[in-house]
């Protein structure tokens, strides 16, 4: 069954009669479990990785440390809810080390994410401090790489 | 496919030696050439990983490099690599070698292949093969001085040679026979019950074995059976093998050879004059692999396994049968129904489909018939290349 989502999550346009071939079960089988992943959200969504750059419309992206104080009873769960509901927050995670929450945030120019921590971020009550870094280029996301050589540069067109 | 006007032609030039000048082409060099010229094609006919080697290993191989190992190795190759491969053999086939005499580090599986024929090969020795086979087996035979006896095998016995056909074929001169499961271009497995049958005729005969086990980690269900692993045949089983296919290392070119003393003697020999040692940067990375290597070697397989599921459902849905090939990254369906011959087929799907597969014929006269078709390519390849083939079928099917 691992395999099915193993496969979905490298090609989400997969369809279940190529996954029912790939892993040797009934289609039937296979749309069962995927259909029941969806309902309980073990498949969140499918999504698409693109490099916007080729577009000419790439968004502005920072990395935010902040530094929040956790509250009573809820820990740190209340403060996360409360910055990880806006919609310029595109990931969020928890951490170890020297501040609490990093944060993946998107904008369409450096205006809008300064105004998002400076207006909406900074002044929360539990927050203590923010530390913003631009991202200046991406390599690798979701474990894709953006610029690849092409195969047929690598390999003979034909061999024994 | 012999090129028999340029054949022809060499042969006359005294400056090339006979054995040469009448070795015929390999069966692929045309298509190559044909290749080479076109554009947007989509290859089934490539003999190698589409992964490129783990980065771990590459890693492995730059660090050497910085650490300045960039002088010869002992001939018979680094003791850190022996004794890898040794421990390699042990987990995976339960056979033990004793890793100073009885491995030897080669240039790829091929300098291997061609160490032990021309280590064991008398002028006039026959060693037999199946048909079709690997490009390399009969013309390294022939260069050893040997004679290739040629086994015909089938669909109905599943690509595999059988040991009563063999054992028609045995005279005086015959020395050892060379089978190579799973294999290329079939993806055929050997089971048990045919190692064993052609074990004992080996044993009744007296007959050396070379077994080439290049992809035996490509086996898709059943378990890899490693010759020499069989009862008393680690006595008379020269196995070769490397780790091109099993960590996308083609291009690394380290193979091995396992065998008892006297044999690694005598092909250490041969190796010592000539090659030397294996490339040093690529023995370091191999020491990587094998230590550390098992996770992707076994990513890797269940994507083959995937892609291969995928491509010989689509195959037979298209109209060109195929037996199930359970090792190595090939296909090799039945095109008889198109009434073409393989190199027809392989030609005019290129010219009119854009897509290249490698004619049977070019691996021996029982290929005819058919083509190979490698899985090692992406899954959207694999797709749009059978969609073409599929297209192709409907235009060119006869109609019975």
């Amino acid at each position: 069954m691992k395999e099915i989502f193993e496969i979905l999550e490298q090609h989400a346009r997969a369809t279940p009669e190529q996954i029912s071939t790939m892993v040797d079960k009934p289609v039937s089988e296979v749309e069962q479990i995927i259909k029941q992943a969806e309902k309980d959200r073990t498949i969140l969504k499918y999504r698409t990785i693109i490099d916007w750059s080729k577009l000419g419309q790439e968004d502005v992206w920072a990395l935010i440390e902040v530094r929040v104080t956790p509250q009573r009873d809820v820990g740190f769960d209340a403060i996360a809810e409360r910055i990880y509901q806006f919609p310029e927050v595109y990931s969020a995670y928890l951490v170890s080390g020297t501040y609490e929450l990093a944060m993946l945030v998107r904008g369409k120019h450096m205006q809008e994410i300064s105004s998002f921590v400076t207006e909406k971020l900074a002044p929360l009550e539990q927050v203590q401090s923010t530390v913003t870094h631009f991202l200046l280029k991406r390599y690798k996301e979701n474990g894709e790489t953006f610029h690849l050589l092409k195969e047929a540069n690598r390999r003979l067109p034909i061999t024994p | 496919m012999l090129n028999i006007e340029s054949t022809a032609i060499e042969a006359r030039d005294n400056l090339i030696s006979q054995k040469v000048a009448t070795l015929p082409p390999s069966g692929i060099r045309k298509f190559f050439d044909l290749l080479s010229s076109m554009e947007d094609i989509i290859s089934l006919g490539i003999g190698e990983p589409d992964f490129v080697t783990p980065w771990h290993i590459r890693e492995a191989g730059t660090y050497s490099l910085e650490k300045g190992y960039t002088m010869y190795t002992s001939n018979s190759g680094m003791p850190e690599l022996r004794q890898e491969l040794t421990s390699y053999l042990e987990l995976h086939y339960g056979i033990s070698y004793h890793p100073e005499h009885e491995i030897l580090v080669t240039t790829g599986s091929s300098e291997g292949l061609d160490l032990a024929l021309r280590a064991i090969i008398n002028p006039g020795d026959e060693v037999i093969i199946p048909d079709p086979c690997y490009v390399a087996y009969p013309a390294d035979i022939i260069l050893a001085g040997g004679v290739p006896i040629l086994i015909p095998t089938n669909e109905e016995n599943n690509f595999v040679v059988r040991a009563t056909d063999i054992e028609a074929r045995i005279t005086k001169q015959t020395k050892a026979i060379l089978v190579g499961y799973p294999a290329n271009p079939t993806g055929a497995v050997m089971s048990k019950k045919e190692s064993r049958a052609i074990s004992e005729l080996a044993k009744k005969h007296d007959l050396l074995v070379i077994s080439d086990e290049i992809y035996a980690r490509l086996v898709y269900g059943d378990e890899h059976i490693c010759f020499p692993s069989l009862p008393m045949m680690r006595e008379c089983t020269i196995l070769i093998s490397g780790l091109s296919k099993s960590h996308a290392m083609t291009g690394w070119r380290i193979g091995y050879v396992a065998a008892e003393r006297r044999f690694i003697q005598a092909l250490t020999k041969i190796h010592q004059y000539t090659m030397l040692s294996a490339p040093t940067i690529a023995q370091m990375a191999a020491i990587e692999a094998l230590r550390n290597g098992e996770a992707e070697v076994q990513k890797m397989v269940q994507e083959y396994n995937r892609r291969r599921r995928f491509m010989v459902k689509r195959l037979n849905e298209i109209g060109l049968p195929c037996f199930e090939p359970k090792g190595a990254f090939y296909a090799f369906p039945s095109i008889k129904a198109t009434g073409m011959s393989s190199e027809e087929f392989a030609e005019k799907l290129l010219l009119e489909e854009k897509v290249a597969v490698v004619p049977g014929t070019a691996f021996g006269a029982c290929g005819e018939g058919f083509v190979r078709c490698c899985y090692a390519t992406s899954l959207s390849n694999i797709e749009e290349a059978l969609r073409r083939m599929g297209r192709f079928i409907r235009k060119n099917r006869l109609t019975t």
